[in-house]
């Protein structure tokens, strides 16, 4: 018999979760777990609902850096102005989750531990170096976004520990992100291939830090150094552009599947590159 | 087997509801309280038939737990209509014929509702990508873009150039 609790503190939910051994599922949104519930593809004996955690939803800007509550609906994170203008590019994958609708429940949180390859808001996250602050038994810590998914469907949670909220780190100046998917449609689809790019540049427009990373082409959103290097130290030029295309295609692991073959989605993982880093570097120019 | 005890505001009336854990949102409005206005279509949160308005955010009422209503508000399609005065995007859907079967047009509603409670003066592209989480499966959806749009201008007291 299924039970359900909705603790009104962190300490509480990390007891109810210690205590349930494994046999508990943590909801935020529940656009993914109550899909999965339906399916029977999860049987939790104890459904922990985070929302009553005061702070847990909402976002905070500290001295130019921004906290984000775990279950913030990614409608919440598509209004705050301050958010968009400093992370445009983590908006924009926190927003393509889904429809209107699931925009009203869909939370960061819910959409990094359900581990897709494929899901929006990961990338983004990842290349704007996003902390989360994980509570458990032992206390907190906090980790790096990237260190979360370890393949489809998997973390690197344990049973005692969900997600507080995400750390995004103040800019330098000139400083900006993008994230672009390809879907064969254009709405309401899967990313075929993801790429998200977080770039600073100097007063003459060269790029001084970038990060890279691409989803839905390994089991877990990758990191590409390469790619950043091939950024680093220059403007975004033909030059800058075929080598980050080339980096970022040699990073791929894809699978074969209905949305995508290996090599169309190792192809289009260059191309998404070059043009979430042309939207980046546009950005970044004009601050 | 053990019932938690919710309390909500539904369309404008204080409720109260008994419910098991594993039901729906959607699974109490309609075989619970007897509102059988918002639809299952899906039940994946893919067709938006059963869209709700929770604390003012559109929502599918068929990917949210009845027990998580506890101390919310919530609107849905028979909250829309004043007793006999239709809501204008209700009139507008029928003078546009913006329907044909009709499953899908009460969550339809409540997404226009919520557009237009949040920006009345939306373009046509606005619309479509707001609405792209209702599917119908009869009509083509031009009728009810036009329908919406229209609603809009009255509701902003113009009209909407021929």
């Amino acid at each position: 018999m299924l039970k359900y609790v909705a603790p009104s503190t962190v300490e509480e939910a990390v007891t109810i979760l210690a205590s349930a051994s494994g046999a508990a599922k943590v909801l935020a949104g529940g656009t993914d777990l109550l899909v999965q519930m339906k399916s029977g593809r999860v049987a939790p004996e104890m459904i922990v609902d985070i929302k009553k955690i005061s702070g847990i939803s909402g976002i905070r800007e500290v001295d130019g850096a921004f906290i984000i509550g775990a279950a913030t609906p990614g409608a919440v994170i598509g209004e705050c102005e301050a958010l968009q203008k400093a992370w445009p590019g983590v908006v924009e994958g926190a927003n393509l989750i889904g429809s209107t609708q699931v925009q009203g429940r869909a939370s960061l949180a819910g959409n990094l531990c359900n581990a897709s390859p494929a899901a929006d808001s990961v990338p983004a996250m990842i290349a704007a170096r996003t902390t989360c602050v994980i509570a458990g038994a032992n206390g907190r810590r906090e980790v790096p976004v990237e260190s979360i998914p370890t393949g489809p469907g998997r973390t690197s949670l344990k049973p005692d520990e969900f997600i507080v909220e995400f750390h995004l780190p103040k800019r330098p100046p000139r400083s900006a992100d993008a994230y672009l998917r390809f879907i064969p449609r254009t709405e309401m689809d899967i990313a075929v291939v993801g790429a998200g790019v977080n770039v600073s540049l100097d007063a003459g427009g060269i790029c001084t830090d970038a990060r890279v990373v691409l989803g839905a082409v390994a089991p877990t959103a990758i990191l590409v150094p390469e790619a950043a290097t091939a950024l680093i130290g220059r403007k975004l030029d033909e030059m800058a552009l075929a080598a980050l295309d080339q980096a970022a295609r040699r990073a791929c692991k894809p699978i074969d599947d209905k949305r995508g073959t290996i090599e169309y989605r190792t192809k289009v993982a260059g191309v998404m590159a070059r043009r979430a880093a042309s939207v980046a570097f546009e950005r970044a120019g004009a601050r | 087997m053990s019932k938690y005890h919710v309390t909500t505001i539904i369309n404008g009336e204080p409720t109260e509801f008994l419910c098991e854990p594993q039901l729906t949102l959607l699974d109490v409005l309609r075989d619970e309280l007897h509102l059988t206005g918002s639809k299952e279509g899906c039940g994946s949160g893919d067709c938006g038939a059963c869209s709700v308005l929770v604390d003012g955010r559109l929502v599918c009422s068929c990917l949210m737990l009845a027990v998580e209503a506890e101390g919310h508000t919530i609107v849905t399609i028979e909250g829309l209509a004043h007793g006999n005065d239709l809501h204008p995007l209700q009139r507008k859907f029928l003078e546009h014929a913006a329907l044909q079967c009709g499953f899908c047009t009460p969550g339809v509603l409540m997404a226009a509702k919520a557009l237009l409670d949040r920006n009345p003066n939306p373009t046509e592209e606005e619309t479509r990508y707001w609405l792209a989480g209702n599917l119908c499966r009869c009509t083509g959806y031009d009728k009810i873009i036009r329908a919406v749009l229209d609603a809009a201008a009255e509701m902003r007291g113009g009209h909407v150039p021929s």
